[in-house]
């Protein structure tokens, strides 16, 4: 990063926090990147947070330990902090700040692009449509999603989201397509080791590394950073994406750290806390991050998010998943019972959803009853789980004949559809889907077509 | 104009000061970049102002325009069929995806125009001077409160919406230059000559409200509901296919994929009584949650400032705006950065009396040419964690009529609209049932009150089902589970992917109302003659109705009168049998 346009030294008057108070001696603009430079030589990114005519203050992204009045010098530079990204990002491994930590060299610089990102003017906006095959069923079959999609999974402590998400990004393509044009951004947000390391391991395993860029932000590491590490990556994603046209799946774990982060932050600035002491903007600050993720008219590239996030003590009400869900285009919600009994990947469908479902899924992009057979079975889920609560008041004699064999479905659709060892094309979801249905009588199927049922359970009456 | 220098910036919000005179809220242009803001507070030789878009390179030291007058846009015939920001700015001519800070360039547009008048004539206010013509017919009125005679007119011809094309000497000797537009300040209502009692439904083409909740025009409506529940989807339904002449949509903080998803299908899909694209009709502003928060504040303004500009043209206009609760999150976080003391939940305390502001605003209205116009509000509230106590939906639901609360329950099943029959209401069904039994339903009022006692007895029943298990209530009670069933199937449930379904004419929704009333009518009688209520539960005809909204569309409304037949003939069918029994 070109970092030498004004130095200052000298003019630290107070330090308070992550905020540096500098007595204003140049004319520089709000948001401008500053590197602060400590008595241990070591530069620590920073920004301009707030001018008037005699002081500015310095908003140090970084831990300020160590750092000294007298001693301290800052150098300016006139624009936003910026990152410099190149087509030799694919294959390394890079810090919160995008400095490779793989031991290899630099990589040259193609542009450098502000890590805030730009917002992405709606009128340029394509719709996403294209159906990417996770190859998990309740994923395929029942929330689509597509390129250009955010779709986060929400999981909890110690619920296997991370194998999830490997499998996703070494599975995913287009039907009928293999592989080339595509790139995975791993962001690590507050990730122990073995977490980078097993994915690392994965996608070395499946020959994706080349294609594959991991950003690490590790939980020993200073909070202030975690705010940056999603930024410096998507601002790599979106150069892949939009700059040298691929489809980038940026995998993001986990979310909840970096809330916390901002949490912390928040809290240093002496800002006025709103529910459960988070702030009030982190709508607009998630917002921020995962509006980053899109299609754009004319350019062949996108970028599709994955965001993971452990929802604190299960509670899918909870301000970190409740502003998610409210940003994100649906989510993929982990249980811990379906964990327990051992169905992998222990996806809660009735909560789940893919808000950009019917714009992938259907008539010319995956299969004309793919909608209908995804509505009839999560009505009849649905159903199955109601059923569940009356058997467990008064017991499966008490229940009508109908009744029960919802409630056989319902265990049919856990134990067979939900759970699976390996991945499964569309095709073979949707099977499995209509042969759950044919125990359920046909009278019952009310989202279902007469066409449809005649196609696929024959004529006649059930 | 008055100029100022900036001594203090931090993110939206500058102190400058200046020696010459600036008001409050008048808008600004700030910084070499001539970013968009608004004079907030006053004090001394200095003011506060919280800029709209992005401040990165505010310096102190930077140039601060005063422009004499509150925050306004330009209302005219350029609006119709395109995006705009939160500040009217137009978002579809900029080449690059990025948005930047500052005025887009646009190319200007050129409208034929025809005069109305001649020179000489007076023209009172409200009254057009001419007419621009194209796809639609769009009248150039004078601005509120202008009114004299004509002293100079323009001849037919192309013209720029910004060219004067009339010049109007008022009583005290001014002269007005208009113009095809105006600007108007968005904050201020626009005037009118009298407001009037709602008296028609909107009709929105979803049965659940129009059966259930209906919203008349000129109506004020909320939308409240936890993430999944399908607030967007609702939203974008009823503009689509409600009797509205104009739709004005506001994006307000949500997700720009939706923006992309109006803009690709209204100029695909038609207007069900036009035929014309949808486009043509809607005006769409966007502020998705990653563009300035600043913006997101005024946007709600702007478009019900749009709104009531197309009103005054004796137009019915129906307003979306999704979401209310970004925008008060907008306010809050405004207030917050000015230091001002927090009420409830972090909102500052005015927040009730700015919704109520803006809710006052939908009407309908005898306006200032004579004619009628309406401005029905539908706003979309995001509660967090789906808790409707929170006091965004508090104070909302002080405004609004209509209460159209989503529940996840039955977005879960995936049962759309997954509005809830027992926690939503609307106070102008009393006023809009004159309508229907003028329209094809001389019992709508009866029938609506039948199916909420319905829908009321399902869930105690359901409750008690729960403990003694289905089997085990009276025949007559689990016939009106069955019914209830068949409701909730059959007529409630709308899919808005479903071509077929998607839109429900006035005519089907009567015709699909009173052929479901009539089999709880023979459902009942049966039931109570005897019959068993599982052969009900069993009839084919009751499979069929359950399917009626997918298979009996626009174009099968006659084959719907054709099940009361069938639905006679499979309870004298069933009688029969009870008979035989005997």
């Amino acid at each position: 990063m070109p970092f030498a346009e004004l130095s200052l030294a000298g003019a630290a008057r107070r330090l308070e926090g992550p905020l540096l108070f500098l007595e204003r001696k140049v004319r520089v603009g709000l948001n401008s990147a500053v590197e602060v430079i400590g008595p241990d030589g070591q530069p620590r990114v920073g920004r301009v947070a707030l001018v008037d005519e005699q002081r500015m203050v310095v908003e140090v992204l970084e831990s300020t330990t160590g750092l000294g009045l007298a001693d301290t010098r800052v150098r300016l530079q006139d624009a936003p902090l910026a990152f410099g990204v190149g087509p030799g990002m694919l294959g390394r491994i890079f810090d919160s700040i995008g400095r490779p930590i793989d031991g290899g060299p630099p990589v040259p610089a193609r542009e450098f692009l502000p890590v805030s990102g730009w917002s992405i003017n709606p009128a340029a906006r394509a719709l996403p449509r294209d159906f990417i095959e996770t190859g998990v069923t309740t994923i395929d079959l029942m929330n689509s999603l597509v390129r250009g999609q955010k779709l986060p999974i929400f999981s909890g402590g110690g619920l296997p989201h991370d194998r999830m998400a490997t499998e996703i990004a070494r599975r995913a393509r287009l039907i009928g397509e293999e592989g080339g044009g595509f790139a995975v951004v791993f962001v690590g947000i507050g990730v122990s080791h073995d977490t980078a390391g097993g994915f690392r391991e994965a996608m070395e395993e499946s020959g994706a590394i080349s294609r594959t860029v991991m950003f690490l932000n590790r939980a020993d590491e200073p909070s202030a950073q975690r705010l940056l590490t999603p930024r410096y990556a998507l601002t790599a994603a979106e150069y892949l994406a939009f700059s040298e046209g691929l489809h980038v799946l940026v995998v993001m774990t986990d979310m909840t750290n970096y809330c916390e982060a901002l949490r912390e932050v928040s809290a240093s600035h002496g800002e006025v806390p709103s529910r459960k002491g988070y702030p009030g903007y982190m709508y607009s600050d998630l917002a921020s991050i995962y509006e980053r993720a899109g299609c754009i008219r004319g350019r062949s590239g996108t970028l599709t998010q994955l965001p993971i996030l452990t929802m604190p003590a299960d509670d899918i009400g909870h301000p970190i998943p409740d502003l998610t869900g409210y940003i994100t285009e649906g989510q993929i919600v982990l249980d811990r019972e379906l964990d327990r009994r051992g169905i992998y990947p222990p996806v809660r469908v009735l909560p789940s959803l893919s808000r950009l479902m019917s714009s992938g899924t259907g008539k010319g992009y995956t299969h004309e009853d793919h909608p209908a057979l995804s509505n009839q079975l999560f009505a009849a889920y649905a159903r199955a789980t109601r059923v569940r609560v009356l058997a467990s008041v008064m017991g499966a004699e008490g229940l009508t004949e109908t009744d029960r064999k919802f409630l056989d479905f319902g265990d049919a659709f856990e134990t067979r559809l939900v759970a699976q060892e390996a991945g499964r094309t569309l095709e073979a979801s949707m099977r499995l889907g209509w042969d759950l249905l044919r125990s359920l009588p046909r009278s019952e199927l009310t989202r279902l077509s007469r066409a449809q049922i005649e196609r696929y359970f024959g004529k006649g009456h059930a | 104009m008055s100029e100022a220098v900036i001594r203090w910036a931090s993110g939206p919000v500058i102190r400058a000061r200046t020696e010459a005179l600036f008001h409050s809220y008048e808008a600004l242009a700030v910084g070499e970049a001539g970013l968009l803001g608004e004079v907030i507070q006053l004090n001394g030789d200095e003011f506060v102002a919280q800029v709209y878009e992005d401040t990165t390179g505010l310096k102190p030291g930077d140039r601060v325009t005063g422009t004499g007058s509150p925050l306004s846009v330009r209302l005219g015939p350029a609006l119709l069929g395109r995006i705009f920001d939160g500040l009217l700015r137009p978002l579809d001519c900029a080449d690059d995806f990025r948005l930047t800070t500052g005025t887009l360039s646009c190319e200007t547009l050129q409208f034929s125009f025809e005069p109305a008048v001649e020179a000489g004539a007076r023209l009172v206010a409200g009254e057009p001077f001419g007419l621009v013509t194209g796809k639609r017919d769009h009248p150039c009125l004078p601005p509120p409160g202008v009114s004299g005679t004509v002293r100079r007119i323009a001849a037919a011809g192309e013209y720029t919406d910004e060219q004067t094309l009339c010049e109007l000497e008022d009583e005290s000797g001014n002269v007005h230059a208009l113009a095809m537009s105006e600007q108007w300040p968005v904050r201020t209502p626009r005037p009118c000559r009298e407001r009037l009692p709602p008296n028609a439904p909107m009709i929105t083409g979803q049965r659940i409200l129009d059966t259930l909740f209906p919203v008349a025009r000129g109506g004020r409506a909320a939308l409240p509901g936890g993430f999944g529940t399908g607030k967007t989807i609702l939203q974008e339904a009823i503009a689509k296919w409600c009797d509205a002449d104009v739709i004005v949509y506001v994006g307000c903080g949500e997700r720009g994929n939706e923006m992309a998803e109006v803009l690709d299908e209204f100029p695909q899909l038609e207007d069900p009584r036009t035929g014309r694209p949808l486009m043509e009709r809607a005006v769409i502003i966007a502020n998705t949650s990653n563009m300035p928060v600043a913006a997101r504040e005024a946007s709600i303004y702007t478009a019900i400032t749009v709104a009531e500009y197309f009103r005054d043209q004796g137009r019915h206009v129906a307003l979306m705006a999704d979401s209310t609760s970004r925008w008060a999150e907008a306010l809050r976080e405004v207030s917050g950065r000015l230091g001002e003391l927090p009420g409830e939940a972090g909102y500052p305390a005015y927040l009730s009396s700015r919704l109520a502001g803006f809710y006052e605003r939908a009407a309908r209205v005898r306006t200032l040419g004579g004619k009628e116009g309406s401005v029905t509000v539908i706003g979309a509230v995001s509660p967090p964690a789906g808790d409707f106590s929170e006091p965004v939906t508090l104070h909302t639901k002080r405004f609004v009529r209509c209460f159209w609360a989503l529940d996840a329950e039955r977005a879960r099943a995936r049962f759309y609209p997954a509005i809830h029959p027992l926690t939503s209401y609307s106070e102008d069904a009393g006023r809009v049932a004159p309508w229907w039994q003028a329209h094809g339903n001389s019992e709508w009022a009866k029938h609506r009150e039948r199916l909420l006692t319905l829908l009321g007895q399902q869930a105690r029943l359901e409750r008690m089902a729960r403990i003694v298990g289905k089997d085990a209530l009276p025949a007559a009670q689990q016939v009106t589970l069955t019914c209830a069933d068949l409701v909730n199937d059959g007529l409630l449930r709308q899919s808005s992917f479903s071509e077929v379904d998607r839109y429900c004419s006035p005519e089907r929704q009567a015709a699909m109302l009173r052929v479901i009333v009539h089999f709880l009518d023979r459902a009942e009688e049966a039931v109570q003659a005897g019959a068993d209520p599982s052969v009900i539960a069993a009839l084919p005809v009751l499979a069929e109705l359950a399917r009626l909204g997918e298979e009996y569309g626009e174009d099968r409304i006659a084959g719907i009168e054709q099940l009361w037949h069938a639905i006679d003939d499979a309870f004298h069918a069933i009688g029969g049998s009870v008979d035989a029994v005997r």
